[in-house]
């Protein structure tokens, strides 16, 4: 048994790797990001000791506000175990030296790329979104000065021409991750690259979600309990993704999957994103179809839906 | 609009020309002219090349400005000042009042025959389906073959140019009409429906200032002729 | 009458330095009139229609602008999100060069309903049919509405720009030289169509254009600008067969029968 300690970070840096003035600076932009539900705060983003794309601004913030008596859990599209989320794992243990975790539910800080864990996040916790670009407007108007007046003046209108542009092309909406949403009715907002079948969580979570942009140096929030809608058609309403199949592993029908291909004849299996869940799941007895024969054979990354998203 | 009131009222109308790239030259081209013209009436414009009867015209429209004097437009009910008027009142005029046969017709070029007709209608608010079909009526009434309609006039021949502008004016059923050698360019055959067209207007009330070089036009249209001294030289 | 104008400028100044591009210009724009603005490069008549249509700040001067709703307001000392909002809605601006007025790699049906999905029309089927009745208004097949103006001819795309601007009946439509840069035949429709929209919708426009015949074409009535300055204005047959000062005469002298 592991008698409680102090975490101790490792020697000749600071707690969490910045320095007190830059987390104090990132402080202050996260609370005026909370003020203002959705819009974008402007921070002086550090050179950090991993390539920009590589989630330096979730970092940053999550350095920010972790203490000592936090719990960390990362992940990387929904798993722990990939490269992304064991890198910034080790990176705050040995900054920190704080507690990690892979338990959703015993998390107070979790960090993220590209997912929003299955297991509903509670008043209390605060989730990390790893953001490589924020501006949502950048795609129509190129210039800085004009996406500014754009959210100053709630001009939305031309948003949606992407989504109409969608429709157009493939009879629906096919933006399936980053997909653009309102929040608290005022901002419109980026979620990051989650797939859209995480959107709906982000409506009123009780959770504290705050977005970190390191190359482009913008810090945003959704507080508690914050309206989130993501923009729609009224002949084309958003909806989420649905599996035919099941998890092979757990048996979740409500969860999302990812497509495996298991071996080289092109054998596919579903499997829970959230490498998590679908482990408590099976801890609690629930079973999935299996996978098919020759899987450990197909390469460990597997194939990740959302990947386009890098 | 009462026939024993005149339609137009012309009172000591001048236009001098200055031609500033010429040194400044001015060119008198009207000098006191005065003139009534009632409804149900065609004054024929009479005297030498030179004497400003197209100017007299063009200033009536409101093509040139006049510099002096007044010209009366019997005009919804009122009477209403043209030299010096607004040029929205102008349009106005133009719109419901004043038609203008001019000597070259002036049109965009990819525009059909039938559509310039009917412009007139269309401007004053006629639905395009029954304009166009006046448009086609009058068209035919003029001898244009109907192979020609959907054509831009740009290709026609002098005369037919000359009968669509002649339906452009005629098919808006103005007031006053002036017409800047109507029959020019036409064969007999087509002068003839031109002259009746003119005569049919002013039996209807029309009050028509015309110049008319063809003698046998102006013999059969003229209800009194209107005589224009030549001007002075130029004066420097 | 008893009709009021739809706009009225006054004294409207701009700078550039120490150089004086427009200086103290006016003029009144009446419902459902085309009024030209003519002049050779540098005249200043591009940087006018820029101040006028807010696209470019003005030194001095007021742009009275009279609402569909009814008062009047100067344009230029409006609070931004209101002068947006009323340039988006009630005002249009053709631009010479269509790249500039639209968005090159979205459906032509996207640009068409941009200023819709802008003022809260959330229903794809209605963006999508009010597109296509513009298309068929503005003489583009219906069939490529989905299709991106990339790949449209040059006239096409400067026709679909005006489809763009006028799906919301805007009142005022300021236009820089629309025809410029197009082929002779291709110029001779759009002058047609220019013709008939205005008629039809009743909108007032100014028609920036150095080219005497489109002003003569199109315009109700011409201003004449030299070195920033209006140096003559009037109906516009009256201008160019009667020119008066001695620019307006050069200018007419110059051109090729108009």
């Amino acid at each position: 048994m592991n008698a409680m300690t102090e975490p101790v970070a490792e020697d000749g840096y600071n707690f969490a790797f910045l320095d007190e003035q830059t987390k104090r600076m990132i402080r202050r932009a996260i609370l005026k990001a909370v003020a203002i539900p959705g819009h974008q705060i402007p921070f002086g983003s550090r050179e950090m000791p991993l390539s920009y794309g590589w989630g330096t601004g979730g970092i940053q913030v999550t350095a920010a506000v972790i203490g000592r008596d936090d719990t960390l859990k990362v992940i990387d599209q929904g798993a722990d175990d990939t490269t992304n989320a064991v890198s910034i794992r080790g990176f705050f243990r040995r900054m920190t030296g704080v507690a990690t975790t892979e338990r959703t539910d015993q998390a107070t800080i979790v960090q993220t790329r590209h997912r929003i864990p299955e297991t509903r996040l509670a008043e209390g916790q605060v989730i990390v979104y790893q953001v490589p670009i924020p501006e949502p407007l950048r795609w129509l108007e190129p210039r800085e000065t004009e996406t500014c007046k754009m959210h100053g003046l709630a001009e939305y209108g031309a948003m949606h021409v992407k989504l109409y542009e969608d429709i157009v092309r493939y009879g629906r909406i096919e933006t399936a991750y980053d997909y653009p949403v309102m929040v608290n009715g005022r901002y419109l907002m980026r979620p990051s690259p989650i797939p859209k079948f995480d959107n709906p969580k982000m409506d009123r979570m009780p959770a504290l979600q705050l977005f970190g942009a390191g190359r482009e140096k913008r810090i945003y929030a959704v507080p508690p309990y914050t309206s989130v809608k993501s923009l729609d058609f009224e002949d084309h309403p958003f909806e989420v993704e649905r599996w035919e199949h099941c998890c092979a592993l757990c048996g979740s029908n409500d969860s999302f999957l990812d497509e495996i291909v298991v071996d080289d004849s092109g054998n596919r299996a579903f499997v829970c994103s959230d490498t998590d869940y679908c482990g408590e799941r099976r801890a609690q007895g629930h079973q999935g179809a299996g996978m098919p024969a020759g899987y450990g054979q197909a390469a460990a990354d597997g194939a990740a839906p959302g990947r386009k998203g890098d | 609009m009462r026939a024993d009131e005149p339609a137009l009222r012309i009172r000591s109308l001048r236009k001098t020309f200055t031609l500033h790239l010429r040194g400044g030259v001015r060119i008198d081209a009207l000098r006191g002219v005065d003139l009534d013209l009632f409804p149900a009436e065609s004054v024929v414009l009479r005297g030498p090349s030179g004497a400003g009867k197209s100017t007299l015209m063009r200033c009536i429209y409101g093509n040139y400005a006049a510099d002096g004097g007044s010209i009366r437009v019997a005009h919804d009910g009122t009477s209403v000042e043209l030299v010096g008027a607004a040029p929205r009142q102008v349009h106005d005029l133009r719109r419901r009042t004043l038609g203008y046969v001019s000597q070259f017709l002036r049109v965009i070029p990819r525009v059909p025959a039938i559509d310039i007709v009917a412009e007139p209608l269309l401007a004053r608010g006629i639905a395009a389906a029954d304009a166009r079909r006046r448009a086609a009526a009058l068209l035919e009434r003029l001898n244009i073959p109907s192979r020609l309609f959907d054509l831009p006039p740009a290709t026609f021949s002098g005369g037919e140019q000359q009968r669509v502008n002649i339906a452009h004016v005629f098919i808006a059923r103005y007031p006053i009409l002036l017409l800047d050698e109507p029959t020019a360019s036409l064969d007999d055959a087509n002068r003839g429906v031109v002259v009746e067209l003119i005569q049919e207007a002013r039996r209807d009330g029309a009050a028509i200032l015309a110049i008319l070089h063809d003698a046998a036009a102006r013999e059969a249209l003229a209800t009194r002729i209107f005589d224009l001294a030549p001007r002075l030289a130029e004066v420097a | 009458m008893k009709e009021q104008p739809i706009l009225e400028v006054r004294d409207l100044t701009r700078r550039f330095g120490l150089r004086t591009a427009v200086r103290d210009v006016g003029f009144e724009l009446w419902p459902g009139e085309v009024l030209g603005i003519v002049g050779e490069s540098g005249s200043g008549k591009t940087t006018l229609l820029n101040c006028v249509g807010g696209r470019l700040p003005a030194d001095d001067g007021t742009v009275l602008y009279r609402t569909a709703a009814g008062p009047a307001v100067d344009m230029l000392a409006l609070a931004e999100a209101k002068r947006r909002r009323l340039l988006r809605t009630e005002w249009g601006f053709v631009h010479q060069n269509p790249r500039d007025g639209l968005r090159l790699d979205v459906s032509a049906g996207g640009n068409v309903g941009e200023r819709l999905m802008a003022l809260g029309h959330r229903h794809y089927g209605n963006l999508r049919q009010a597109a296509i009745d513009w298309l068929a208004q503005v003489e583009i097949d219906t069939a490529r509405v989905d299709d991106a103006p990339r790949a449209f001819s040059g006239g096409m795309q400067q026709r679909l720009q005006i489809a763009r601007n006028l799906v919301t009946h805007p009142r005022v439509v300021l236009m820089d030289e629309p025809t410029g840069g197009l082929d002779v035949s291709v110029q001779a429709r759009l002058l047609d169509l220019l013709r008939r929209l205005v008629r039809e919708t009743g909108v007032s426009a100014v028609i920036v254009t150095h080219d005497l015949g489109v002003a003569r074409l199109l315009a109700d009535r011409l201003l004449v600008m030299k070195g920033g300055e209006v140096v003559e204005g009037g109906l516009t047959d009256r201008l160019l067969d009667d020119p008066h000062h001695p620019y307006t005469q050069l200018l007419v002298s110059s051109a090729l029968s108009v």
